[in-house]
């Protein structure tokens, strides 16, 4: 299916806009491509205009909680005689989410330049970027780039002239869903166990080893240049008035060309499914989520509601990270449900007792229900839980985990029912042996 | 009151609809406490920071859109915050984190240790949900895994809340065990190789042990504050029920720290022993020694009755006890009219009511000063230290240390020898970076964790440093700066000396740390040759008239000469130049030359001996008194600052107290000592009148030259390991099994001249004998050597008859040392 004009004008190529180039993710290619034209305009702005700017153009951040860019810069002490540091949070691990690290394998440049920017901004002398354990191929592509930029004197002392100084360091984590939170970043990048911090302090005044840290996605940070260049104005005619500017959109499950499609704020899932070539041939449009799997799922209602922060919010979802996931009428939403509290449950840090314990037990609950075990009862502990984790739990992250259980349920109540009451056929056969120990037990009680 | 703790800034707020002014940075869950409302809670500890992991202390404060923890969250003024006792959000929150904390917990109450005495069990009485919804299956584990041989881990009954993490890291510095995996298989362990592949436990060690067991001084405390049944020690686990139990407030016998303590015990049997909560002195802490060092009280050579040695057979036998002491007084009474005279060696355990009966006993009832409470290396410089700089002066306390803008170590190294003190340190360090100095041949891990500076001092060469170097001085020179002394800094000849003239020139205020419970009550009872009770020097006329006013005596009843030391005494008695000598808790082995002081034992013609365990001292005696041991006892002991730490008896037995003992011995010579009971000694004690007589003159000993070490030869730097082969830490092998590993340590220019590395066999001698243990090279002072004075494989006393600062052999052994890291085997899981 072709897209119509009216979705295709949706489209706002700028963050990938070279992505179809070939050897984009190399500085002769990029430079050809408009590459390093916004450093040199921004190393000769004060910093502050560069902070003023970014606030004018109401950039908000990507990597899922939508908070002003250019204010939480702003949060960062000057001339407190401390170092400032820049990380970029290249840890994308949301469920769904897969637009970082294609910018970062095509355009890994437009990540440096964006930070160059940024630590010219916030008066960082070195940046990190904390890339996710599995993505092996970013990191080194990242590693090249860096090094490529270094030799071009776009890193290093007195880069280009101006006497700011950068060095950019490639970290890679070991693959934990929890060192994207931002805090957890920074403890793993200091090389302890990846747990959240107690807030506050906040990071914009005791981040990275306990100076003043601004932690920004990478889709953020790539995003800098393009306003460099483009100014406030531009962003702002992309969007919608509070949610501006291009965003990534990474559309996956039962349409035809799952991919990334940068649309301006507030496109709407009928676009994006059209952008996507259409729903799958025999596959209708059960269930989606916005923003990847801590965003609550939507379903075939939701259809024509903007894809921005505001409007998501007012749907009862949020735009997180724009993981558009499109499941149909093939796909069951309990089981959708179960697969993602097993991912939160495996992913839990353990150090909060909501989190922990309560995926451990909604997984075995869930599992129970689609093994035709469950009781109407289960359902009310769900929600419970659901209730009792929410807002509950030591960082963001567990709260998270409700969301798609909540959501399900709140669409989805007649399909539980359908395994509770046995109208639908079992997903698992019997729930998992008992251990040896109740076994043992069990016989006891027998004897 | 010091200046941190009157409040500067205070903010008013309500709490469940009272309003309350409490000090602006106050957490919310403390000042909730304070108007009696108690919010549950797990990982909220008030000495361990904050780290809001459990949640089960979530409040409704209002403005917030969900609840919070209250242990985290500083109060503010203005703010409205209602708990569970009045906000519904707030307790529906609380009842589900306690139904999520059950869900993984065995609820094994019946069978667990902490049942009875259990927060969760208590909180999820007050919080949770009668019935659980949960009808899944728990995470399960094999029990137990042993963190340490003493402590043991239930992982199945931990809820995660890191509170046994957070003091080994914050508070006691040894961030041994650490929270491991994630999700709801996170659990706290040790490191373990195989975890990461490797073969588990090093070779020779049980490998429920771990690769890094815990090896913390200070682990004991993990298992108290562990808030569920998680953390058990192999000593108490399985023996009884909180509720059976009866717990008496108690003072430690061990070492010069003074903590209080709870002795919980059953049937006249001690089952443990608790940290008691003691802001002044040890917070909420203990050391392992003080808290599981108790079973030598019930060892199988506990002495229950007097026994007196038979003329025929020439052997002990038991004996009634007014036969044992009427052999003790005739025995006693002859050699007091003799030219030889008695000593009195009462050693450093002694409850301050003790000591002064025996200085009273010496004075009266045998007359002489021949009286000394130092079992270990001294000096006579040290006796005029003692008397001029410490005896009768208050301070500085454990808070002024806390306090002092800098901190002086000689001869002490307080993690192994005042190991409250140390944590005093630490936490001084921490909070505000207090800068520690010490004295020392190398950095030791204590140093280390407390940030000291260690100024490198080869034994011996202390008074040269004290003296001139200028760093130490301009330290000092701060106001409310600490020179804190240690009881080894005597064993440096001018050491002392120098120090009392640094604190004189600088300002700074002197503490002496001596090691033993009873050495600072036995130097105020006046145990020493030249000092009667009070501090008051036996020399002044004005010193001696008070005494005699006060206990009834007729001028010229008490000696006007010094007396001997414990040296001299001994020597005397090796020359047959003494008649008599009574020996209370005195270790032969921790005196210099451990073989010297037994040969004077056997030498002197009779020998009374008031002890608790068939001593050597016993086994030489004429006439053998069994004592009360501290538990079964009242009595006081001052800690090393001067503070009076009164106890009464935990277990009601007939053993008596050596005064009581004493009185009756006292009396078969015709003399009213009236130190029967404990009420009557504190009586006498507080009726004694304040000194005016001078006091003793501080010493003025010069440096002496550091000895040189010829080829092949270095000076010996040893102190006791806080766990190691004390007698009073006999009984318990778990024990033993935290205690560091027995290593001789030297530098890198020694070992290469021996051409030795870490693990090697290093064998140190002396004329009287030679250790050979594996070596371990650190930063040291060249030609120094340091080795564990009572350790395994490391009997320095007794093995070489040196102390700090002699000149020893060093050469590089051919044969290989016995292991002395894994000398007691314990079985694992505890099943004892």
């Amino acid at each position: 299916m072709t897209p119509s004009e009216g979705a295709l004008a949706r489209l706002t190529p700028v963050l990938t806009k070279r992505w179809l180039s070939p050897d984009a993710w190399r500085r002769e290619v990029y430079e050809q491509l408009d590459g390093y034209t916004a450093l040199r305009k921004a190393l000769a702005a004060h910093p502050d205009d560069l902070i003023a700017l970014v606030k004018d153009s109401g950039l908000r951040g990507r990597g899922g909680a939508g908070f002003p860019t250019g204010l939480k810069w702003g949060f960062i002490p000057q001339a407190d005689g401390k170092p400032h540091y820049l990380v970029v949070n290249a840890d994308e691990g949301e469920p769904g989410t897969c637009k970082d690290l294609p910018l970062m394998m095509v355009d890994p440049h437009s990540l440096i330049e964006g930070a160059i920017i940024t630590s010219y901004a916030i008066r960082a002398n070195l940046a990190f970027i904390y890339v996710r354990g599995e993505a092996v191929h970013a990191a080194r592509r990242l590693q090249h780039a860096v090094a490529e930029a270094r030799a071009a004197g776009y890193l290093g002392t007195d880069i280009l002239g101006s006497g700011f100084e950068l060095e950019v360091v490639i970290h890679c984590g070991a693959g934990a869903y929890i060192c994207g939170e931002e805090t957890a970043l920074l403890d793993s990048l200091e090389g302890f166990r990846g747990q959240p911090r107690l807030r506050p302090p906040f990071p914009a005044t005791h981040g990275l080893y306990a100076c003043p840290t601004v932690v920004n996605n990478v889709e953020t940070i790539a995003t800098v240049p393009y306003i460099v260049l483009g100014g406030a104005q531009w962003f702002r005619g992309m969007g919608t008035e509070k949610s501006p500017g291009p965003k990534i959109y990474s559309v996956s499950g039962r349409v035809n060309d799952p991919g990334q499609y940068e649309c301006g704020l507030g496109v709407t899932l009928r676009e994006l499914i059209e952008l996507a070539g259409g729903m799958q041939d025999g596959h209708e449009l059960s269930f989606w989520t916005p923003g990847g799997s801590s965003t609550p799922m939507l379903t075939a209602e939701h259809l024509d509601v903007p894809l921005d922060f505001e409007a998501m919010a007012a749907a009862g979802t949020m735009l997180g990270t724009t993981a558009v996931q499109v499941f149909s009428d093939q796909d069951c939403p309990v089981y959708a449900a179960y697969r993602w509290i097993e991912f939160y449950h495996h992913e839990s840090c353990g150090k909060c007792t909501p989190c922990r314990e309560g995926n451990f037990w909604m997984k075995q609950v869930l599992r129970r229900i689609l093994s035709g075990e469950g009781t109407h009862a289960d359902l009310d502990t769900l929600l419970d839980s659901c209730e009792n984790l929410l807002g509950r739990s030591f960082c963001a992250f567990g709260d998270g985990a409700a969301s798609p259980v909540q959501s399900s349920i709140k669409y989805f109540r007649q399909t539980y029912l359908d395994y509770v009451e046995g109208r639908r056929p079992p997903l698992f056969g019997s729930p998992p042996p008992r251990p040896a120990w109740a076994a043992t037990e069990l016989a006891g009680a027998a004897r | 009151m010091t200046a941190l703790d009157t409040p500067t800034d205070e903010v008013t707020l309500t709490i469940d609809g009272v309003e309350v002014t409490a000090p602006k940075g106050a957490l919310i869950i403390r000042v909730a406490e304070k108007l009696g409302i108690e919010i549950p809670r797990f990982c909220d500890h008030p000495l361990l920071a904050p780290v809001g992991a459990c949640r089960q202390c979530l409040v409704d404060v209002e403005g917030q859109r969900k609840p919070i923890t209250s242990c985290t969250t500083p109060i503010a003024d203005g703010m409205v915050v209602r708990t569970h006792l009045t906000s519904e959000v707030a307790r529906k929150a609380q009842q589900g984190i306690m139904e999520f904390l059950l869900i993984n917990h065995p609820l094994d109450c019946p069978v667990c240790d902490k049942g009875g005495e259990c927060p969760l069990q208590n909180q999820a009485m007050s919080t949770g949900a009668a019935e659980s919804r949960f009808q899944d299956v728990k995470r399960t584990y094999p029990k137990p895994i042993n963190l340490s041989t003493q402590v043991l881990l239930d992982r199945e009954r931990c809820v995660q809340c890191a509170r046994c993490t957070r003091f080994s890291e914050e508070i006691a510095g040894d961030p041994f065990i650490e929270l491991m995996d994630r999700t709801s298989d996170e659990q706290v362990n040790v490191y373990r190789e195989e975890m990461f592949g490797g073969e588990p436990g090093p070779a020779g060690s049980h490998s429920d042990l771990g690769s890094e067991p815990l090896r913390s001084y200070f682990s004991g405390n993990t298992i108290q504050i562990c808030p569920v049944g998680a953390l058990t020690s192999a000593q108490y686990r399985f023996r009884s029920r909180p509720f059976d139990l009866v717990s008496t407030p108690s003072v430690c016998e061990h070492c010069a720290a003074g903590c209080a303590q709870r002795t919980d015990h059953r049937r006249g049997k001690v089952m443990r022993r608790l940290a008691g909560d003691d802001p002044a002195v040890n917070e909420e802490w203990d050391c392992d020694k003080g808290r599981f060092g108790f079973r030598y009280v019930t060892a199988f050579d506990r002495i229950t009755e007097p026994m007196v040695r038979d003329p025929q057979t020439g052997a002990l036998r038991a004996a009634a006890w007014s036969e044992a002491l009427a052999v003790a007084a005739e025995g006693l009474r002859r050699a007091r009219d003799s030219s030889g005279g008695v000593g009195v060696l009462t050693g450093g355990r002694l409850t301050v009511e003790d000591a002064y009966a025996y200085s009273k006993f010496a004075r009266i009832a045998l007359r002489t000063n021949d009286v000394d409470f130092r079992a270990r290396p001294l000096s006579t410089e040290e006796a005029d230290f003692l008397a001029a700089a410490v005896a009768g002066r208050q301070g500085p306390t454990y808070a002024e240390v806390e306090q002092a803008s800098a901190v002086v170590l000689a001869g002490l190294e307080p993690e192994e020898e005042c190991p409250i003190l140390f944590l005093r340190m630490r936490k001084a360090y921490r909070k505000r970076a207090l800068a520690v100095h010490a004295l020392a041949p190398f950095r030791t891990t204590g140093y280390e964790k407390l940030g000291a500076t260690v100024l490198p001092c080869a034994p011996g060469s202390e008074a040269t440093l004290l003296a001139g170097d200028a760093s130490l001085a301009a330290a000092l020179s701060q106001p409310g700066a600490v020179l804190v002394v240690g009881e080894r800094l005597g064993g440096a000849p001018g050491g002392l000396s120098a120090a009392v003239a640094l604190a004189e020139r600088t300002g700074a205020r002197l503490a002496w740390v001596p090691r033993r419970a009873g050495e600072r009550g036995a130097l105020e009872a006046g145990c020493l040759p030249h000092l009667l009770p009070g501090g008051r020097p036996v020399t002044e006329p004005r010193a001696r008239a008070e005494l005699a006013g006060a206990w009834g005596l007729e001028a010229g009843v008490l000696d006007s000469r010094p007396g001997r030391d414990t040296g001299a005494i001994l020597a005397a008695a090796t020359a047959g130049d003494l008649g008599a000598l009574v020996v209370a808790g005195v270790d032969p082995a921790d005196l210099s030359d451990a073989r010297a002081a037994e040969q004077a034992l056997d030498a002197v013609p009779f020998l009374v001996s008031l002890e608790l365990r068939n001593s050597a001292v016993a086994r030489r005696a004429d006439v053998v008194l069994p004592v009360a041991p501290t538990v079964e006892k009242a009595g006081s002991f001052l800690t090393w600052e001067g503070r009076l730490r009164p106890f009464e008896a935990v277990l009601a037995t007939g053993a008596m107290t050596d005064a009581r003992i004493l009185d009756a011995l006292a009396s078969q010579l015709g003399v009213q000592l009236n130190t029967r009971d404990v009420p009557a000694v504190r009586a006498e004690l507080a009726a004694l009148p304040a000194t005016d007589s001078p006091r003793h003159p501080p010493p003025q000993v010069a440096p002496a030259p550091p000895p040189v070490p010829a080829d092949g030869q270095a000076v010996l730097a040893t102190w006791h390991q806080l766990v190691d082969l004390g007698t009073l830490q006999d009984g318990d092998d778990e024990l033993a099994g935290t205690a560091r590993p027995s290593v001789v340590r030297l530098g890198k220019e020694l070992a290469t001249r021996l051409g030795v590395g870490d693990g090697d066999p290093v064998t140190v001698g002396t004329g009287t004998g030679a250790l050979t243990l594996p070596v371990e090279v650190v930063d040291m002072v060249d030609a120094v050597v340091w080795l564990p004075t009572n350790s395994p494989g490391a009997t320095v006393r007794r093995s070489l008859g040196a102390a700090a600062g002699a000149l020893v052999s060093v050469s590089v052994s051919v044969s290989v040392p016995v292991s002395a890291s894994v000398f007691v085997s314990v079985s694992p899981g505890g099943s004892r």
